[in-house]
Parts: structure tokens; C-alpha cells; sequence
């Protein structure tokens, strides 16, 4: 074998590829196709909520658009995304030569394109495709359910499986690969995060595909887990669900979390602040995540003394999470900060996420719960942390190793056009959410009372916007890949970590031996 | 001593322990189904009384006649039964520990034999502990030929332990069809059958 082996060409190259880099880049660009997708389902939603009354697609078309909005932007965009990074940066971070489990890291990719198919051939589907909430709550998706269920409930199990090896795989890379004299507190926080969410995605995952598969039985083979009549509790679904669905807002948030302590540092040029109390914060969060789940369930029916615990356990998590902003503030406490795309996403991130953070905090108080819930405060409040939470940091990340990735720099004044535009957007869409949600509109009905127009109104254009500025986004990234100024080594000023050490674009094998940890 | 096996590969090891996790989770998702019906059994949680009958026991019964209970009793078809199905009587008032007797009416409107189950509610649900019943047709499925009607009785008891802030109690029935499911049972039957309370089917 040659020293310098170059990958092989055409699209078996992509099929059989073993290398992180490679997979890398699929994770990111399948994200980005599922992005857009996800995205114009949301466009629908916003042009049938443009103005009261029912007039571009029907009840239940609407009530599908809702639940595979959800599926797609959780399952297809934020976690193959975040995914992707994993694969593309923590082998360079760490100063591994690749992925620990690389045949593994092939198949977990190549089964999603397929799981996200049979996900999306459900709208082809006679009786359309689940409409029941990404939530998928019993008895909807059993007794009320459309025939497509059985479909969407496989696809669950594979992208399930697919997650559970991308999480062993990274928990395998940091723990065993890890450049000689790189203790686990010498990590990257992104490695940090990384391995806490692996962990967590490792807990909750198999869950989620055991309570599909108890919806599977109860449509299929006559169980009754969920069906009152024969012995079994509907609340019952709501619970197990949710023993997953709350580790799972963990799971897409922690790897923000991640990006964003890599990316403040270096564009305030001072060290991380409080990188200790960052890593146990992340350990308390992820330790609280397992045991809040009912906070999703307040008015299901439940004892006080299980309100109150749901409550105050709860509102513990904005502890360690206050501790991180802190310290991201910290940060940038007299830093010589400037203002590049990654930056202007991170700052957003940091401020737009507090916001989401508060209104969990009011949704957490449980007496008060009962007049917010499934109303369209929930919406605002959800989308407040994965829109700038998620999706803001995927973004910051992009621009940040973009010229790691492709070799050149992306266009600087049109990131920032992306940036505002999209900033703007964001807030016009969800902000006026908070006051409908209080004023009383209920979420997930594709018409409302006369009242809510004017809001709806400007949280639709505001959709429109943010929808619309997307695709200078992916012209920004296809404008780099071709005709962008070739970047060097290290082209940002502030930034540290192994991966700049490396020539812009990453060669196909690196750290082939492992660097030299001061 | 050797250990019975090794693994010497660090990579192998993650590898692993990850699936055991992960497989282990998955059957934790599936425990949480029994540990769900015990915690509702002592907590009383999902407002599901007792599905077994209440044993007499003559001296134990204190009625409180200082008090009366007003006991309100509904009937739902679930959306999969269309027989007519309600109470013959809507409110009742009864002093704690005294035995209160009514019935339902239940007819199959259809030309053809259907099997349905009862399943009782209690609202509120800290009330549910101190509702026994020493019949009740929710114990049994209810099978039932074309156009046949019958009337169902149901003797109950509310507990003179009940919380003196309890002034009213709901006792809801929802009927589910469950033809296709009685040759298999009902979780509720082979319970029963298990506790020997039914003997022949």
C-alpha cells in the first residue's frame, strides 16, 4: 500500500467507505436534504395557519404534515447533523486515525437513507401517512391509526438501531483512541459532550424501540398494553414514551452544547471558563434527564406528591444548565471578541437558548402547566431550544470547519446575510407563538378562532423568511466547495485543538501516528 | 484464579458493553409495563379499582351513619361497542360501611353474539382505594347473542375509612368490545382464573 492512498472513485467509493471522513460528510448532507424536507413541511403548516379558516390542505394532510415535521427534524436533521460531526471531528480532535468500530460506522449511515424512504413513503400511502403527533400517543396510533403506522414504527426501529451504533461506536473512539496523554479532562468539550450523549442515547433509544414495538403488538398480535379493554392503560404509553422523549431533548441539545464551548473560546481568544464545572454540570443534566419524564404529563392524572416531584425536579435542571451559561458568558468577558458567522450563531445561541430555557422553566411549574399545556406556548417554547439551540449550532459548526472540511473559506458577508435573516426570522415566527399559547390557541388544529389571526400572520411570514433564507445557506456551502479562497492550516485566529493542526483540507488519513499532548 | 473469558481488546470491550447496555434497555422498556401496574395497584394511580371481589367480613364493616356519600355512576361505550349500556340508576346516596345495590342495562344491537368487557374508573382517584365491590359484572366478560339484553347487578361498599373531604365519588364504566380477544382472555379473566375465581369457562 502507498503512503499517500487516495480513495477509490465513483459511487462504490461512498457505498463501501469505511472512512470517518467519508461518513462524515454523508451524516451532514443526508441532515441537510432531511433539513430541507422537514423544512417545506413546516412551510406548509405556516401557509395553512397564514389566516383562520381551512384553505390549502385538509385536516388530516395537515395533522400528517405536524407529525412528520417532528419525525424528520428530530430523527433526519438534528441527529444524523450532530452524528456527522461526531464522525468528521472527534477523530481529529482527539488525534485518532479514525472511528473505533469503522465497518459498524458504514452500516449505522446506510441504513437511515433507507429508514427516512420507507419514513417518507408513508405519504404515498392509502389513508396517508401517521397523523397522530410525532409523540404518537395510544390509542391514536393503535386503534385510530392509519395502515402506515406498521411502516413508520419499523422506521423508528432502524434509525433506532442506526443511533445505538453511532453511539457505541463514538463511546469506543473517545474512550480507546484518545492521543497518548489526552486524559479524559484534557478532552475537547465536544468530546464531552459527545460521550455523555452516546451514553444517553444508549439508555433511551432501546426504549423508545420497545414501546413501538408495543404499539406494533397491540395493532398486530391482540396485546392490550395499551388498550384499556383488555387490561392494559393508554397513561401507560404516555409514561414510557416520555422515559425516552425527555433523555431525548438531552440527546439533541448536548452536542450544542459542545460546539458552542469550542467556538466562544475561540472567537473571544481567552480559554473556556469553568471547563470542571462544564463537565459535571453536563453529568448532572444528563443524570436529572432520567428522571423528569412526567413533566411532559401533568394533567394525564397523577398524585400531587408526583406532580410536585416532577416539578421541582425539573426546575433543579436549570441549575447545572445556569451554571454553563455562566460560564459561556465568562468567556466572553473581556475578550477580544469579533464577530464572524460561527460567532454571530454562538452568541444567538447563547441568548435565544435562555429564553427557550425560561419559558421551560414557567412551563415546569405544574399548576400553571394545566393552562399552558398543547397550547401553542409549548410550540414557542420547544422551538426556542431546538431552533437556536440545535439547528444554531449546527449552523455556527458549519461555518466554523467548513474550511477544515472543503479546504476553502465560505463567503463572509453572505454568512452574515444568512445570519440575520435567519435570525429575524426565527424570532418572528416563534416569539408571537409565546402569546398565542397563553391567549389560549391549542396546538397541532389547522384553523383558529379570529382572535389569533394577527399573530399567526406575522409568525408565518416570519416562517417564510427564515424557510426562504435557507437556500443561501446551502448556496454558501456549494459557492465554498467550488469557487471558495483556499483557507490554511489554521484559519481562524483564536482557535485551538488538534484538528487545526492538520493541512485545510483534511487529507484522507490522518494522525496515521498519534500527536505529541503537551 | 483466570476469569472464565477475557477481552483483550480495549475496542472490543466498549463494543460490547454498549450492546449489552442497549439490549438491557430495551428489556427495561418492557419492565416498566409490570412495574407500572404495581405502582398503580398500591397508588391507586389511574383511578382502576381493584379487579377482584370484595371479601365480606362482616365485623369489620363500621357504618358511619354520621355521613352520607352521594355515589354518581356512569356508563360509556367505548368507540369500538355500539350496544345500549347505562345504569338504572344515575345518583345514589349511601352512608359509608351500608351496602349499596343497583344495576345496569346492557343490550347487544346487533344481529350477531359479541363478548364485551367493562372496565371500572374511579374518580377521584385517592377515593379508589375505599370503593369495594362484592359483585360486580365488571369482573367477568359479558357475552351476549344477537339482540339479547340483560341486566347486570353491582353491590357496592364504600369503606367508612374513606377521607372525610370526599363528598362525592364517580364510578365510571367504559365498555370495549372484546370478541376478538375472548378466545384468547382478557388480562382481567386470567387473573381470575389464576386467583381460582372462575373455574370453568
Amino acid at each position: 500500500m502507498s503512503e499517500h492512498h487516495n480513495p477509490p472513485k465513483g459511487l462504490m467509493r461512498w457505498v463501501l467507505t469505511t472512512n470517518h471522513k467519508d461518513i462524515g460528510s454523508m451524516y451532514l448532507w443526508l441532515s441537510l436534504i432531511m433539513f430541507f424536507v422537514g423544512g417545506f413541511m413546516a412551510m406548509i403548516i405556516r401557509a395553512e395557519l397564514f389566516e383562520p379558516g381551512l384553505q390549502i390542505v385538509d385536516p388530516n394532510f395537515y395533522n400528517q404534515m405536524i407529525t412528520m415535521h417532528g419525525l424528520i427534524m428530530i430523527f433526519g436533521a438534528v441527529m444524523p447533523a450532530f452524528t456527522g460531526l461526531a464522525n468528521w471531528m472527534l477523530p481529529l480532535m482527539i488525534g485518532a486515525p479514525d472511528m473505533a468500530l469503522p465497518r459498524m460506522n458504514n452500516w449505522s449511515f446506510w441504513i437511515l437513507p433507507f429508514a427516512f424512504i420507507m419514513l417518507s413513503s408513508t405519504l404515498f400511502m392509502e389513508g396517508g401517512s401517521p397523523n397522530f403527533g410525532w409523540t404518537a400517543y395510544a390509542p391514536l396510533s393503535t386503534t385510530y391509526a392509519p395502515n402506515s403506522t406498521t411502516f413508520f414504527i419499523f422506521a423508528i426501529h432502524m434509525m433506532g438501531i442506526s443511533s445505538i451504533m453511532g453511539a457505541i461506536n463514538i463511546i469506543a473512539t473517545i474512550l480507546n483512541l484518545r492521543a497518548p496523554g489526552m486524559t479524559l479532562m484534557k478532552m475537547p468539550m465536544f468530546a464531552w459532550t459527545w460521550l455523555i450523549t452516546a451514553y444517553l442515547l444508549l439508555a433511551v433509544m432501546p426504549v423508545l424501540a420497545g414501546v413501538v414495538t408495543m404499539l406494533l403488538m397491540d395493532i398486530h398480535f391482540g396485546t392490550s398494553f395499551f388498550n384499556a379493554g383488555g387490561g392494559g392503560d393508554p397513561v401507560l404509553y404516555q409514561h414510557v414514551f416520555w422515559f425516552f422523549g425527555h433523555p431525548e431533548v438531552y440527546i439533541v441539545i448536548l452536542p450544542s452544547f459542545g460546539i458552542i464551548s469550542t467556538i466562544l473560546p475561540a472567537f473571544s481568544r481567552k480559554p473556556l471558563f469553568g471547563y470542571t464545572s462544564m463537565v459535571y454540570a453536563l453529568g448532572s443534566i444528563a443524570f436529572l434527564s432520567f428522571i423528569v419524564w412526567a413533566h411532559h404529563m401533568f394533567t394525564v392524572g397523577m398524585p400531587l406528591v408526583g406532580e410536585l416531584f416532577f416539578m421541582y425536579a425539573t426546575m433543579v435542571i436549570s441549575v447545572p444548565t445556569g451554571v454553563k451559561i455562566f460560564n459561556w458568558v465568562a468567556t466572553m468577558f473581556r475578550g477580544s471578541l469579533t464577530f464572524e458567522a460561527p460567532m454571530l450563531f454562538s452568541i444567538a445561541f447563547v441568548v435565544l437558548f435562555t429564553i427557550g430555557g425560561f419559558s421551560g422553566l414557567m412551563l415546569a411549574i405544574a399548576p400553571a402547566d394545566f393552562q399552558y399545556h398543547d397550547t401553542y406556548f409549548v410550540v414557542a417554547h420547544f422551538h426556542y431550544v431546538f431552533v437556536p439551540g440545535s439547528v444554531f449550532a449546527i449552523f455556527a459548526a458549519t461555518y466554523y470547519w467548513l474550511p477544515k472540511w472543503t479546504g476553502n473559506m465560505y463567503d463572509e458577508s453572505l454568512a452574515k446575510v444568512h445570519f440575520w435573516f435567519t435570525f429575524i426570522g426565527m424570532n418572528l415566527t416563534f416569539f408571537p407563538m409565546h402569546f398565542l399559547g397563553l391567549a389560549g390557541m391549542p396546538r397541532r388544529i389547522p384553523d383558529y378562532n379570529l382572535q389569533f389571526a394577527d399573530f399567526n400572520l406575522i409568525a408565518s411570514v416570519g416562517g417564510f423568511l427564515f424557510g426562504a433564507t435557507q437556500l443561501v445557506f446551502l448556496f454558501l456551502i456549494i459557492k465554498c466547495i467550488k469557487t471558495g479562497k483556499p483557507a490554511s492550516e489554521s484559519p481562524w485566529e483564536g482557535a485551538e485543538g488538534l484538528e487545526w493542526t492538520v493541512p485545510s483540507p483534511a487529507p484522507y488519513h490522518t494522525f496515521s501516528t498519534p500527536p505529541d499532548i503537551k | 484464579m483466570r476469569p472464565l473469558f477475557q477481552i483483550k481488546n480495549a475496542t472490543t470491550r466498549s463494543l460490547l458493553s454498549g450492546l449489552l447496555i442497549s439490549i438491557g434497555m430495551f428489556g427495561f422498556g418492557f419492565l416498566l409495563v409490570p412495574i407500572y401496574d404495581i405502582f398503580c395497584k398500591y397508588t391507586g394511580l389511574n383511578g382502576k379499582p381493584d379487579q377482584n371481589p370484595y371479601l365480606y367480613q362482616a365485623e369489620d364493616i363500621i357504618v358511619d351513619s354520621s355521613r352520607e356519600i352521594t355515589i354518581q355512576f356512569l356508563a360509556t361505550n367505548n368507540a369500538s361497542i355500539n350496544w345500549d349500556f347505562k345504569p338504572t340508576l344515575h345518583k345514589l346516596k349511601v352512608h359509608p360501611g351500608h351496602i349499596a345495590s343497583l344495576a345496569f342495562y346492557v343490550r347487544n344491537p346487533n344481529n350477531k353474539d359479541m363478548v364485551g368487557q367493562a372496565i371500572p374508573s374511579v374518580s377521584p382517584f385517592d377515593a379508589t382505594d375505599f370503593v369495594h365491590k362484592t359483585e360486580c359484572f365488571c369482573f367477568l366478560s359479558q357475552p351476549l347473542g344477537a339482540f339479547q339484553e340483560k341486566i347486570m347487578p353491582l353491590k357496592i361498599i364504600i369503606d367508612s375509612e374513606l377521607p372525610k373531604r370526599i363528598k362525592k365519588i364517580t364510578l365510571s364504566y367504559t365498555l370495549f368490545d372484546i370478541t376478538d380477544m375472548e378466545t384468547k382472555g382478557t388480562a382481567v379473566r386470567a387473573q381470575l382464573e389464576k386467583e381460582g375465581m372462575i373455574h370453568d369457562l
